[in-house]
């Protein structure tokens, strides 16, 4: 039972965080590919606290039609949090002004690694739902929609995963969770194409001076092989399962 | 117009690769810039910014309200942007599409994180505070209308005066107070054509961006980054454009006094 707090908690206690992780230690993370039955592919996120469903239809038809592009599919994205996904009170659904710049920026990272030209006229439509959040929801989206579209079958040259690092007591911390997201100074989310590090998807708010945006940066680059481990062992799961009910 | 986009798209590309610009300027120069505050006597504030041929203005209203719940003592901040459909041919009438929440998200970020606003000074009483409303409206879309919004609602926050309040009633033709501003806060907007990275892109050059990045300095600090495109970035690109950002912002802060 968490307690809504006014006051800003302690986020840093002999070297230890609220959840008792270290400075550079991720929240446990599970990744299920292949979670839901009709659409093209599918994932399930936990991640600390975040509950997180992803799935991904087409190449189809796209919809409204004056949207499709005659040289290449077009990606859409959805990201939503659902209205009883926080402790506050009962959220109002549907889009609003946060989630449809994220959605925006979560597109043109898939933009960059998925080979749409080789489906022109179509519509790849990403959905991402968040059924409970716990901080860093943008990222554990990021993180489900990449297995999402491989179980899909979508061809990719890359299997993007992200990760938010932040400020808490004038450090810099990996992984902020919910009471961090909200006390802590700062909060920079990335999302990294890990095969070659170029950086997909870039947002900060907060102080950091120069040298703390490159240690921030650097503490994110160190998590990024181990969210994809991650994410290559969920598809890898999923089809060895699959393989062997089909024989 | 596609086809039109797809042939100056090339021309750009083209002039980049022998190191050129479509206005002959240097990679990291920006175009003739200028800022121009109290434009409206209706507002409590306001200012134009002509970056180039792009031209914004921005309008500050000042309203009475009550705070969010999470931050009691704090008065309320909020940006909107709008691309007016007389800016572009490409700008459609109707509610704000994420283009324009985009743009306003990041300006509204670099203020906001910065505190470059000090909210606590807009505390009246228990649950009655000052709401300041940064509206910001493009005019004229030649490129990079970030950092002109960015630019034309930071004047236009320097340049506003509190109305006088009378119990629960604002007197708006006594303005007396200035609003408390501690940070002049300015973003720097690249743009990715190929492998070069230039400042200030104008619409042609945007029209051949494969990615995007905005920082939002203060004098010391980075407060803001907003990656946008499809193409990516190298983490090396980054950090230099971070310093380049911190040089380059000291020049449109000096635009500011």
């Amino acid at each position: 039972m968490m307690v809504v707090q006014m006051e800003k908690p302690k986020l840093l206690i002999d070297g230890k965080r609220v959840d008792g992780r270290a400075l550079d230690e991720l929240r446990p993370l599970k990744i299920q590919a292949g979670v839901l039955n009709k659409a093209d592919g599918s994932a399930y996120v936990e991640w600390g606290n975040n509950r997180i469903l992803a799935a991904v239809y087409g190449p189809r038809e796209c919809v409204p039609r004056h949207d499709a592009n005659p040289y290449r599919a077009v990606i859409h994205c959805r990201y939503l949090m659902a209205p009883f996904s926080t402790l506050d009170e009962h959220g109002r659904s549907g889009p609003n002004r946060r989630s449809i710049e994220i959605s925006k920026v979560i597109k043109e990272v898939f933009e960059n690694v998925v080979f749409a030209e080789r489906f022109p006229k179509t519509a790849i439509d990403i959905f991402i739902e968040v059924l409970q959040a716990d901080g860093g929801t943008r990222c554990a989206g990021i993180t489900a929609a990449a297995v999402a579209l491989a179980d899909a079958g979508i061809p990719m040259k890359d299997l993007p995963c992200a990760v938010a690092v932040g400020k808490i007591e004038n450090q810099v911390a990996l992984d902020f969770g919910k009471l961090e997201d909200n006390y802590g100074d700062g909060d920079m989310p990335i999302a990294v194409a890990p095969r070659n590090n170029e950086i997909l998807l870039l947002q900060m708010d907060g102080m950091f001076t120069k040298d703390e945006l490159r240690k921030a940066v650097e503490l994110a680059l160190t998590a990024i092989p181990k969210i994809n481990a991650l994410q290559v062992d969920a598809l890898k799961k999923h089809y060895a399962m699959k393989k062997e009910i089909e024989g | 117009m596609e086809i039109l986009d797809e042939i100056k798209k090339d021309y750009v590309s083209d002039l980049i690769k022998k190191n050129k610009r479509v206005s002959e300027r240097g990679f990291f120069e920006y175009r003739p810039c200028t800022v121009e505050k109290g434009i409206f006597d209706s507002a409590e504030g306001s200012a134009r910014v002509k970056l180039g041929k792009t031209q914004v203005v921005a309008g500050v209203k000042i309203e009475l309200g009550t705070p969010f719940k999470d931050r009691p003592e704090e008065g309320v901040l909020s940006t909107t942007a709008e691309l007016l459909p007389l800016a572009s041919p490409t700008f459609e009438p109707g509610p704000p599409d994420e283009g324009a929440i985009e743009l306003a998200r990041i300006v509204d970020r670099g203020i906001r994180s910065s505190n470059a606003i000090d909210l606590t000074s807009l505390f009246l009483e228990q649950d009655k505070v000052l709401m300041v409303f940064v509206d910001i409206y493009v005019l004229d879309h030649d490129g990079n209308l970030i950092d002109a919004s960015a630019l034309a609602a930071m004047a236009a926050l320097l340049d506003t005066k509190l109305p006088k309040v009378e119990g629960d009633q604002l007197i708006r033709t006594e303005r007396t107070e200035k609003l408390k501003v501690t940070q002049k806060v300015v973003t720097c907007t690249f743009s990715k054509i190929n492998s070069s990275i230039l400042l200030d892109p104008e619409l042609d050059e945007e029209k051949a961006t494969s990615a995007r990045l905005t920082i939002a300095t203060t004098p010391e600090h980075v407060c803001a980054i907003q990656k946008g495109g499809r193409g990516s970035f190298t983490k090396e690109e980054l950090f230099n454009l971070v310093d380049i950002s911190f040089e380059k912002g000291n020049e449109l802060r000096k635009l500011l006094e």
